[in-house]
């Protein structure tokens, strides 16, 4: 009989076991350095430094009810999918290819199509022919967490810094409705067998790898019904256990992709269900990622851009380029040289803690108001209030399969994805969708165009407070608002 | 005795290959193929075939003929 087929419950590792001290690696003094160019753990980074994907883990070693393997569409961004698998050896000829082109590359890594270390072999091959050509990239990973505790050497010994698990739940009964079976340990397994296996893998490689010092993120999908309270104890549980980041992600169950959730018609959270989760899970000392695009085992380029079909293997030159050192000193030098001074902070005097208000800002980058908001394929979403600004997400509002072609159609998708915004930043508009905002409630501000982003939320919010006392506008908290509405297609 | 991979269901992620006992799965044309002369369905060696077991895809991987 395996080792791990009874369900151990959380608390009761017993003697043996590594032992937790209550100091987590979040305090660690050098974390700030460690994700500091790491688009997917640090939310400053993420407008600064693109990673790569390289597909070299096609083979997946459990189900899960939200994952669909055959299907595989070039114009469709979520994780499993891919257009192309490589070889390890394909993957190091890719990651120069991108690293020539795009000197913000600052991470690589593995997740999928299937999952890294159900592919350990071609992982870590490929982790050390990057390393052997490009030693200052990052290397990271993201697994299921089945078979992490049986690599956890290797994955110190090719100084990946970075491992993502994906954890939905921390008991089986909750596990059983997400994870049809699981293979471990040359069987399959179903049920609540399967998922009291795999929890006592996942907490197992976590507590592992937090001992060793490797940063931990962990992602949760979000299934309303499912898992959605329960990913409160999820969070208290990786928490205790050393994780250091926390990316709550929204349920992907469009029926067109397939996916048993899809099938059943299981719903994705509202944008107001999924914030107020990741409010809850905030609220401690963990961290939570809230600028996950959910990208593709494929993606390159910076967060919310996919740059992959560029870097095609049959779009790469017959000699690969050397890797470049120099050109990627220079853009971190540039990066540290432009970096803004401190924005003075207007008179908390002036502010009011009790109005919030929330604002969608179409932006290119650079923290500024810099978009057309006909050109925003996706909007910033910020919170701001007397106490200051607050990134709290992002919507995507274009490109759709579903939704028709036609403006009026696009129109009702960006009126969705912001239901929940009093206001929307744009650096231009035309007249039609300036109308439609304000026929929906939501104020349209241009004033702002080019300007930093921050210092404008500040200073609209100091506006808002002043017509509001003048008697010019009745205030309220407006309404819930869609996420990932459809399949979306990448530009 | 012997299994076979419908090319209609299969969607090439190897995982079969990497778990079979026999070295009997291979790769032909973009296609994975089961050679029965080698495939045993993992008798002897354990309780399930393996390759049935972690393929992803029901009903991808059944007994050939």
């Amino acid at each position: 009989m395996p080792a791990a087929t009874a369900y151990i419950p959380l608390d009761s590792f017993g003697p043996g076991r590594p032992v937790l001290s209550d100091a987590s690696p979040q305090a660690a003094p050098d974390l700030d350095a460690r994700v500091s160019d790491h688009p997917c753990y640090s939310e400053s980074a993420h407008r600064h430094f693109a990673r790569m994907h390289v597909a070299v883990a096609p083979a997946c070693n459990i189900q899960c009810n939200y994952c669909n393997r055959k299907f595989d569409c070039s114009n469709e961004s979520r994780p499993g999918v891919v257009s192309e698998r490589l070889t390890p050896e394909q993957a190091v000829r890719k990651m120069l290819a991108v690293a020539s082109a795009i000197p913000q590359l600052s991470v690589l890594g593995i997740a999928g199509p299937g999952d890294a270390l159900a592919n350990a072999e071609k992982t870590f091959r490929t982790c050390e022919l990057v390393r052997r050509q490009a030693p200052d990239l990052k290397l990271c990973l993201s697994t299921n967490g089945l078979a992490l505790p049986d690599h956890i050497d290797d994955i110190v010994r090719h100084g990946i810094d970075h491992v993502t698990i994906t954890i939905n739940m921390i008991d089986a009964e909750v596990g059983a409705q997400i994870y049809p079976w699981i293979f471990y340990d040359h069987r399959r397994h179903h049920g609540v067998a399967a998922a009291a296996i795999l929890h006592q893998r996942q907490m197992q490689g976590l507590e592992m790898l937090a001992e060793r010092g490797v940063l931990v993120k962990v992602n949760s999908v979000m299934i309303p019904g499912i898992n959605d309270t329960h990913l409160l104890d999820v969070n208290r549980a990786v928490r205790e256990r050393g994780a250091f980041l926390h990316n709550i992600m929204p349920l992907i169950s469009a029926p067109e992709h397939g996916t048993r959730f899809g099938l059943d018609g299981r719903r994705a959270p509202t944008a107001g269900e999924l914030k107020a989760l990741q409010d809850q899970c905030g609220d401690g000392a963990m961290q939570v990622m809230r600028h996950c695009r959910q990208c593709r085992a494929d993606a390159v380029g910076l967060l919310g851009e996919d740059r992959a079909a560029e870097f095609a293997l049959a779009a790469l030159g017959e000699i690969d380029p050397p890797y470049p050192r120099e050109a990627r000193r220079a853009y971190r030098a540039g990066l540290k040289a432009a970096a803004p001074a401190a924005q003075p902070s207007a008179p908390p005097v002036a502010l009011s803690e009790s109005v919030c208000l929330t604002v969608a800002v179409a932006t290119r980058g650079d923290d500024r108001i810099n978009q057309h908001f006909g050109h925003a394929s996706e909007f910033q979403i910020f919170e701001v209030d007397g106490a200051g600004a607050r990134f709290i997400g992002h919507r995507r509002v274009d490109h759709y399969c579903q939704g028709g072609y036609g403006e009026d159609d696009a129109m009702a998708t960006v009126l969705a994805a912001l239901n929940d915004c009093h206001a929307v930043f744009v650096a231009k508009i035309g007249n039609c969708p300036r109308e439609a905002l304000r026929a929906a409630g939501i104020e349209t501000v241009d004033r702002y165009a080019q300007q930093a982003i921050d210092p404008s939320l500040r200073d609209y919010h100091f506006d808002y407070l002043g017509r509001l006392a003048a008697g010019q506008l009745h205030h309220a908290a407006r309404g819930d608002a869609l996420l990932r509405q459809g399949a979306f297609v990448a530009v | 005795m012997a299994l076979t991979i419908s090319s209609d269901l299969c969607t090439g992620c190897a995982a079969c290959e990497d778990e079979c006992p026999n070295s009997a799965v291979h790769m032909k044309r973009g296609m994975y193929l089961i050679d029965p002369d080698k495939c045993t369905e993992c008798s002897g060696k354990f309780d399930q075939p393996q390759c049935q077991a972690v393929c992803p895809m029901t009903g991808c991987i059944s007994k050939a003929g």
